[in-house]
């Protein structure tokens, strides 16, 4: 947000009403890659309809969007696409990983899959499943609802805050143990 | 004013120079999925298509020889997510050809209605998303209804209603009940009012036979030429339908016939498929009557298959068969041997080439694709037609991006 | 006649070794032959359809001799008829002579087992990687590759809610 105030000034009836606004009228990017797609659809489709709690207003365009649904496993080819798409989404901004594999790379520990966007994007909720039911999608919407009611604020200086990536290292320890390996057999053979 | 600007180019314009790209995905409404096109336009229309793939390739050939024969129809679940239990009965179907393993007659039938059952889950999607694609959304909300469905049928038969992994080999993961049958038959009893409502919605509206009568044709040779199969190849004339020509399963004892047209635009695939739901459900009418009694699983002395709940833990013989197979470096071997076997599957022959090696896990399982082949047409469908052409035909190709890159 | 035979009569018998299993008829031929073997099974023997090209790495297979196998899968639109004719190839410049001109649908299919096991097709005529990045540089199907890679779905920048 545009707006700089300094930071012993609290407005917290405008926090209330803007979070207020915030939470009930998300627009969704559904960046739906695999089978969590599928449910997401039937999320917005007729039995779960997802307009029942103001979200139903999915955008294919990242410029109007304010909440970026994570849904089906990202592989290689596909990260700096959504990592492009997460910076086009203007502030305020969250994200929904939804799925097992969009939150640690579920059943899917091959070369060519990230084992959880949180490695390379910020993600605010996790929804596990494989796939997730829609009921649990909602169940997940609300949580966020809730997220942004108690900790949003007008200016949205707590997106500032948080600088470092909430999830696990990039490189697990075994793997860079193992590339060290594989490096020093590299070495050997040309020698 | 003129589609293309070739029209307005004069004599002394450089070569080409009124032609212009445009970048179509990996994140596009109407890809559905994730693939890209490069399409270089003329004006509006598409002089060329350069389909970009691998947007979701996430090495399912590679996890198939990390994994035993019965762990792998998990990942076999999300290879075509539009129908999971078809990928499950085609990978099963293969393997326990390899180990010559002759199924139940209660599996067969519960297999063929699942099957079919799957069969209505794919084609009502795609014909629900390309009805949506072409601005006719009520199909889209009508077929989704359906599909919920379908998947409660799944959910009371194995527990999950999207990725079921319910087939095992030598039989399936639990029995079905007369409540279930039930259900299969409230489902079939109400699906054709849905059905007359979809047909009356499209087929004849003026503006979705505008938008995909002539449109993306694909003859007969080419049809063959370029290895398409199923629906497609069958809107092309070509009449070839695995479930009769290489029968598997119960179809051999049920009467049904095999859709075709000749146009081959996306019009006649609309019709082939809309045709081919009605004879799904005549399938599953003729065997959801006639589900023969008996187990469901074939004798577990053969050691491949797992015994039931009960006997692992009752008896000391079903609790050491159960860890014979379930124990890492223990489970069942089949012959070292290579084969192919295919299926039909919604999309087309769907089929998996094993190589064995004695091991409990395939030394090579790969898979033929449908989805993957039928993309390799796209660029010749697509060459003369206007740039809102390119949904159309992408609706009716029915592609599925995680069966595409795997 | 049986396909068996009519290849025995066009190009001898020793040039072919025939196995059967199950319901696959299968014919293994030298790799100088390959390309005019299938010729023949296209144009004279009706084989109007590719259902697929696949190969396998018979690096850890017990007994093997080659390194590589690909198989070609054929189809009989007319009779529904299956052969499955099998190659070998070597380390260090596995190559296959293209079938894209007898069969369009070779195109993908060559492209992918090149991505995936690095087997070039000669006379393709657009073979470059499908599946996998560009800038990729190993074979992921093959046997020496490791299941969980080698650090490459790793090698990206991380984006911290600061910066976005």
């Amino acid at each position: 947000m545009a707006v700089d105030l300094p930071e012993n000034v609290f407005m917290t009836q405008l926090d209330a009403a803007a979070n207020w606004a915030r939470s009930n009228s998300l627009w969704p990017m559904p960046f739906a890659t695999a089978c969590c797609g599928i449910e997401l659809m039937a999320t917005g489709a007729s039995r779960h309809d997802i307009a029942r709690f103001g979200a139903e207003v999915m955008r294919f365009s990242p410029r109007q969007c304010d909440l970026l649904i994570v849904a089906g496993r990202v592989v290689m080819k596909m990260l700096p696409v959504l990592q492009r798409i997460w910076l086009q989404m203007p502030e305020p901004k969250w994200c929904i990983s939804m799925g097992a594999c969009a939150c640690t790379g579920g059943v899917f520990d091959t070369y060519a899959v990230v084992q959880g966007v949180d490695r390379f994007i910020p993600v605010d909720l996790y929804v596990p499943g494989c796939p997730p039911r829609p009921e649990q999608l909602l169940r997940g919407l609300i949580e966020l609802q809730d997220k942004i009611k108690k900790t949003g604020t007008f200016t949205g200086h707590e997106f500032g805050k948080r600088t470092l990536p909430e999830g696990p290292l990039p490189m697990a320890a075994d793997e860079i143990r193992r590339s060290k390996q594989e490096q020093l057999l590299f070495q050997a053979d040309e020698q | 004013m003129p589609f293309t600007l070739s029209e307005l180019a004069t004599a002394n314009s450089t070569d080409k120079d009124y032609l212009w790209t445009l970048n179509f995905g990996p994140q596009h409404p109407a890809t559905h999925t994730t693939l890209r096109l490069i399409l270089t336009l003329d004006g509006e229309r598409v002089v060329n298509a350069i389909p970009d793939i691998g947007f979701l390739h996430s090495g399912f050939e590679k996890l198939s020889e990390d994994l035993s024969y019965n762990q792998y129809v998990t990942i076999v679940d999300r290879m075509n997510y539009i129908s999971p239990l078809a990928n499950e009965i085609a990978w099963h179907h293969t393997v326990e050809k390899l180990m010559e393993i002759e199924l139940t007659p209660r599996c067969k039938y519960v297999r063929t209605i699942l099957a079919e059952l799957m069969r209505l889950h794919d084609h009502l999607l795609n014909v629900g998303t390309t009805g949506l694609d072409l601005g006719a959304f009520t199909v889209f909300l009508y077929a989704f209804q359906q599909r919920e469905l379908i998947y409660d049928i799944c959910e009371y038969a194995s527990g999950q209603r999207f990725h079921s992994s319910y087939t095992r080999v030598g039989g399936m993961l639990y029995d079905v009940n007369l409540e279930w049958v039930n259900k299969v038959r409230e489902f079939i009893k109400q699906f054709p009012k849905t059905h007359a409502e979809i047909h009356r919605l499209l087929t004849r509206n003026r503006i979705f036979i505008d938008r995909t009568k002539g449109i993306g044709v694909l003859t007969k040779e080419d049809a063959i030429n370029y290895s398409v199969t199923g629906p497609l190849a069958r809107a092309s004339g070509v009449v070839r339908d695995l479930r009769k020509d290489e029968p598997y399963l119960a179809y051999p004892d049920l009467e049904f016939q095999v859709v075709c047209a000749k146009e081959g635009d996306c019009y006649a695939r609309y019709l082939v498929r809309m045709q081919e739901l009605l004879e799904s459900v005549h399938i599953i009418t003729q065997a959801i009557e006639n589900i023969p009694g008996g187990p469901i699983n074939v004798d577990p002395d053969g050691k491949a298959v797992l015994p039931t709940k009960t006997d692992v833990y009752r008896s000391i013989e079903g609790l050491i068969q159960h860890f014979e197979i379930m124990m890492p470096n223990r489970g069942f071997v089949p012959p070292v041997e290579e084969l192919y076997a295919a299926t039909e599957s919604p999309n087309g022959e769907l089929g998996f080439y094993i190589v064995s090696d004695g091991k409990p896990n395939a030394y090579r399982a790969r898979t033929r694709p449908p989805s993957f082949i039928h993309f390799s047409v796209f660029p010749l469908m697509m060459k003369g037609h206007t740039l809102s052409d390119v949904v159309a035909v992408l609706g009716s190709l029915n592609i599925i991006a995680a069966e595409l890159d795997r | 006649m049986t396909i068996e035979e009519q290849l025995v009569q066009k190009f001898g018998a020793n040039a072919f070794e025939f196995s059967q299993f199950r319901d696959n008829h299968r014919a293994v031929v030298a790799i100088d032959c390959l390309l005019s073997v299938l010729t023949f099974l296209k144009n004279d023997a009706g084989f109007d359809q590719l259902s697929d090209i696949t190969a396998v790495d018979y690096l850890d297979f017990p007994d093997a001799v080659d390194r590589f196998g690909v198989v070609y899968i054929l189809l009989n639109t007319q009779t529904g008829e299956r052969l499955i004719v099998k190659t070998f190839v070597n380390d260090p410049h596995p190559e296959v002579p293209s079938v894209f001109s007898l069969w369009r649908g070779a195109d993908w299919l060559e492209r992918e087992v090149f991505d995936m096991f690095g087997i070039s097709f000669k006379g393709h005529p657009d073979l470059r990687r499908i599946l996998m990045p560009e800038e990729f540089t190993a074979f992921p199907l093959r046997k020496d590759y490791p299941l969980r890679g080698r650090g490459e779905r790793h090698n990206f920048p991380v984006i911290t809610r600061a910066e976005s």
